[in-house]
């Protein structure tokens, strides 16, 4: 082989054929099965009235399940157990390709409208629902036994989704014992906490147990600041007039918050809400997972995805102190907690954080993570004490209302819906998780610092394929650490296993074991002897 | 400043100029006339598959050389000229150096076969033949069946490539079962079913005698030695082994055999040349490693080695225990220290092997019979730790304890289902012992210390 001559033709020249990207006969009716189903959703939304509407509810659902189910069938099926990755980059709808894109339009189209314009879906205020959501009245009242709202829709489509195409995933990796497992879990998690128990607990409201009462909604694994309005005033007050389930929900609120999180994510990481049950997650990790290697590797996007979370995270703070402190009183006979006590204990707790960390986490964190940290403190501190001494009116610069009404438009709404999954086909399925989550930063700032978790790399087995870094969903370039023998302990990594799944040489292995030696793991593996090895290891 | 030039942007070339970069400030200069920068060439298969991109293969950003001052030229070395310290490209543009790394890899083995060189046979090495290979064989409408002479590493993995894309494939493999100079029996057999799975044509003990060209001067057919059969199909790869790839070095005065001769500071006979990886021949073999050793692993340990001499730490090249892995299709293969082939095998090595009843799951362990020593371990469709491994072998443990604490060593994702009980009681069948499988110990495999603080 002459590789001078050879050198000349470095480009694919696949002029006389295209590699194989087309669907089976089967695989086609499934489509057109499912589409059927969304089909009646979208009559639904021009208005055509469906006489039996709990018929044609139930024909849509079960069209969209099915059709979903039988393509995945038909897709793996007929194949041995193992990974499933053929053809992906030459799938248009999995590589940013014109259906790709198409998807990613209609998705966000339907963000949009279902975010601020809910009166095109049907919504009718104290009235007879229309539309889309008058398809879906029969279900709500079954459950809850009140007329359906465009959340109600929202969340019966989210539930089939990630039923569907957990079904789906789980074929695909019928050979692995961790991700049918964590299927399993998201599946229960979203049917169960997200969609059945809080309608079910609506249908409480105005009972003698609630002491006539009613709850405010709520996802009970939906933990503060991911449900950033957790602790508003109306919901507080819903809490607390609902008797003794009410008030224990509430204390359940805050202590999922400051004790079970914590606890959970120095014994697993992050990955025991991320992947295993958080909605959003669920969502991504099951509807999304054909889009999980669009996400940008590049160091850049990391810089940026650091700045841009922690932000984030500064800015549910900020909010959230400032509407809590805004219906507070100032009378400690009343109650002891007011707003200054309140405003002195978000600034204790926050300093004993940040001392801790910098006394003793300083030397593991990158120079301008520690500049960051210190910036976001000083000028949080500066605010909550300017406005302590001050005491006007507003909190922090704005009315607590107007932080609160922002950050559910850009964050609440646009982020974490629009952006977040209407891109999945153009940006990859956890742009939301990696960019803006705040409940994801924060745990990921303590699986960086405080806990048991890590992906170990197996010695000196990488070959530096980049299969790993190439389905990393949040972008972490695995690889980058593997292929030094160095363990892998990244604060957004979410655990999801598929880095070791994908792995041709075993080289991954997600796993919780000691402190000690967490992070500084040492090349020692590389194959090489010990003598050279202590040169390398030598920084 | 000194001038380093590295010819060969492979993962030998690669290593030692990142590793050089490390220890000092030297002016590095790479050569390829491969590519523009470094890739993964394990991974060229899964470029073929759809998996990634051509760009997910490199393992680095391409701000990445500048950013560390690693220089980086296309063009092929026709000429390494000793005396002048020189070398030349593409016959002309000369370079000068004054340490000189070669790093040049391989290229697939051509036996002499009739028509080895017509249009639709290839092998599968460099990035070309990738290209090549979408050309040959881009769908199975243009390449209606494709023969694979070869029943090594790279054969199987054109072959799963091909089945990618539902192209029918015909295996020929010389041997009478798959690998089975390198793999023992019960685990060659283990692969030959899997292949058949896949529903690959497999072929053994069959030869090719001749390819056949149509009046294009295209492959049309293969004839098979032993039965003269004629195999219609649009495309051969050979995938017979590698050879060095040092053509170029022939009139250097550079020692060569079947690569280029280095002793064990990959030094040549020639004053500050070397030559790393695939392309380097030991003069001694070292251990039980083979003179030519081309395999990623030891790649890249000469080009750190490499990189401790040039950098003023002279250094032998002293590879540590023997470790490799693959992959057949969906079955992973990891192999720790040694364990030879029913036709290598030393007398005093003897083999336990454990095979799943169903799943296509296997473990051999080969130990030696008179002092129980522990020497290597294969393992099929189960992941082991490199560490636990490397450490066993180091402490020189007995067959004994490595059954015993077989749990420690499990690599498999989280709950994945055990298999020692069962590998543990065949043992002991076996060899009439009651070895009672130790549980899983965070301390054994972490090597925890008392912490002292």
């Amino acid at each position: 082989m002459n590789l001078k001559n050879m050198s000349t033709c470095d480009r694919s020249m696949a002029l006389t054929g295209q590699p194989p990207k087309e669907i089976s006969r089967n695989q086609k009716i499934a489509t057109l099965i499912g589409l059927s189903g969304l089909a009646i959703i979208l009559l639904a939304a021009f208005n055509v009235s469906f006489p039996n509407k709990a018929l044609w509810l139930s024909i849509s659902m079960a069209a969209i399940t099915t059709g979903t189910i039988w393509f995945s069938w038909e897709a793996y099926s007929k194949k041995l157990p193992g990974i499933k990755n053929d053809g992906v980059w030459f799938k248009s709808i999995s590589s940013q390709g014109f259906w790709g894109w198409i998807a990613g339009i209609a998705l966000t189209t339907f963000y949009i409208v279902l975010y601020f314009y809910p009166e095109y879906l049907g919504l009718v205020k104290d009235g007879e629902n229309k539309g889309v959501i008058a398809l879906f009245d029969p279900l709500s009242r079954l459950l809850s036994g009140n007329p359906a709202s465009q959340w109600f829709v929202y969340g019966t489509l989210y539930t089939v989704a990630i039923l569907a195409f957990g079904i789906k995933f789980m074929w695909k990796y019928r050979h692995n014992r961790y991700e049918r497992i964590r299927t399993m879990s998201v599946m229960f998690f979203q049917t169960a906490f997200a969609f059945i128990i809080p309608e079910l607990m609506a249908r409480l409201n105005g009972d003698k147990i609630l002491n006539g009462g009613s709850l405010p909604y709520y996802d009970l694994k939906n933990v503060w600041p991911l449900n950033y309005y957790n602790f508003e005033g109306y919901r507080i007050k819903s809490f607390l007039s609902s008797g003794d389930i009410g008030f224990a929900l509430l204390i359940f609120g805050i202590l999922s918050v400051f004790v079970i999180t914590p606890i959970l994510t120095y014994k697993y990481g992050k990955r025991w809400y991320c992947s295993w049950v958080c909605g959003c997650g669920g969502l991504a990790e099951t509807a999304g997972d054909s889009f999980r290697h669009l996400s940008d590797k590049t160091v850049k996007a990391w810089n940026i995805e650091r700045w841009v979370v922690h932000s984030v995270v500064v800015f549910v703070t900020l909010m959230t102190t400032a509407v809590i402190y805004s219906y507070l009183g100032t009378d400690t006979s009343k109650y002891w907690l007011t707003k200054s006590t309140f405003l002195i204990g978000v600034a204790v707790l926050l300093t004993v954080v940040f001392t801790l960390v910098m006394v003793f986490k300083r030397k593991e964190l990158q120079k301008d993570a520690q500049y960051g940290a210190i910036g976001y403190f000083v000028i949080i501190m500066a605010l909550i004490g300017m406005h302590f001494f001050s005491g006007d009116g507003n909190v922090f610069l704005f009315k607590s209302e107007t932080l609160r009404k922002s950050y559910s438009f850009l964050i609440g709404s646009i982020f974490s819906g629009v952006i977040g999954t209407g891109f999945y086909p153009i940006l990859g399925n956890r742009v939301w998780c990696r960019f803006g989550c705040p409940m994801a930063a924060m745990m990921g700032f303590q699986q960086r610092l405080f806990s048991k978790f890590r992906i170990t790399t197996n010695g000196g087995q990488c070959i530096s394929c980049g299969n790993c870094s190439t389905y990393c969903e949040m972008g972490i370039d695995v690889r980058a650490y593997a292929q030094k023998g160095e363990n892998i302990v990244r604060s957004s990594c979410v655990g999801c296993g598929i880095c070791s799944a994908v792995c041709p040489r075993g080289v991954l292995k997600l796993e919780n074991g000691p402190l000690q030696g967490r992070i500084d793991s040492n090349q020692v593996l590389l194959g090489n002897d010990v003598d050279l090895m202590t040169l390398v290891n030598k920084k | 400043m000194e001038n380093i030039v590295i010819i060969g942007n492979g993962i030998a070339g690669v290593s030692a100029a990142r590793h050089i970069r490390k220890l000092s400030d030297k002016r590095i200069i790479i050569i390829s006339a491969e590519t523009d920068y470094f890739f993964s060439r394990t991974a060229l298969m899964y470029v073929y598959m759809g998996h990634m991109k051509f760009d997910h293969i490199q393992p680095y950003e391409n701000w990445f050389w500048e950013k560390n001052r690693i220089e980086l030229v296309r063009g092929y070395v026709t000429h390494v000229q000793p005396k002048e310290k020189q070398l030349l490209i593409d016959g002309s543009r000369a370079i000068q150096y004054d340490k000189l790394i070669i790093a040049t890899g391989s290229k697939p083995n051509k036996f002499g076969w009739p028509g080895q060189d017509l249009h639709g046979v290839q092998g599968l090495y460099s990035k070309q033949d990738l290209d090549l290979l979408e050309v040959n064989a881009p769908d199975r409408e243009t390449c209606k069946r494709a023969v694979i002479v070869g029943g090594g590493l790279i054969g199987i993995e054109l072959a799963e490539m091909l089945r990618s894309r539902d192209i029918p494939v015909t295996f020929l493999v010389r041997e009478n079962s798959f690998w089975n100079g390198v793999l023992p029996k019960g685990e060659s057999q283990l692969i030959n079913e899997h292949i058949e799975e896949h529903h690959i044509d497999l072929r053994l003990a069959t030869n090719l005698k001749e390819i056949v060209a149509d009046e294009n001067g295209k492959v049309k057919s293969v004839i098979i030695s032993e039965t003269g059969e004629e195999l219609p199909c649009d495309m051969v790869g050979l995938t017979a082994g590698v050879t060095p790839n040092i053509d170029f070095l022939k009139d250097s005065g550079i020692e060569l055999g079947r690569g280029v001769k280095v002793n064990r500071f990959l030094e040549t006979n020639v004053d500050d040349i070397y030559a790393i990886g695939d392309c380097a021949e030991q003069h001694e073999a070292i251990g039980n490693r083979r003179p030519i050793e081309a395999v990623w692993y030891t790649g890249r340990m000469m080009g750190e080695t490499v990189a401790q001499t040039i950098c003023g730490n002279k250094l032998e090249y002293k590879p540590g225990h023997w470790f490799n892995s693959a992959k057949f299709l969906d079955i992973e293969y990891q192999t720790y220290g040694w364990v030879f082939s029913e036709r290598n095998k030393k007398d005093h090595e003897e083999h336990f092997h454990w095979r799943h009843a169903t799943e296509k799951l296997c473990v051999t362990v080969a130990f030696d019979k008179d002092s129980h020593r522990f020497l290597g371990i294969n393992t099929f469709g189960i992941r082991m730790r490199h560490e636990i491994f490397d450490r066993w072998l180091t402490e020189e443990r007995d067959i004994d304890y490595v059954i015993e604490h077989l749990r420690d060593a499990n690599f498999d994702p989280e709950f994945y289902k055990n298999y020692e009980h069962e590998i543990v009681s065949k043992f002991n069948t076996d060899f009439g012992k009651s070895i009672k499988p130790k549980k899983k110990s965070i301390k054994r495999i972490f090597n925890l210390k008392p912490q002292h603080n």
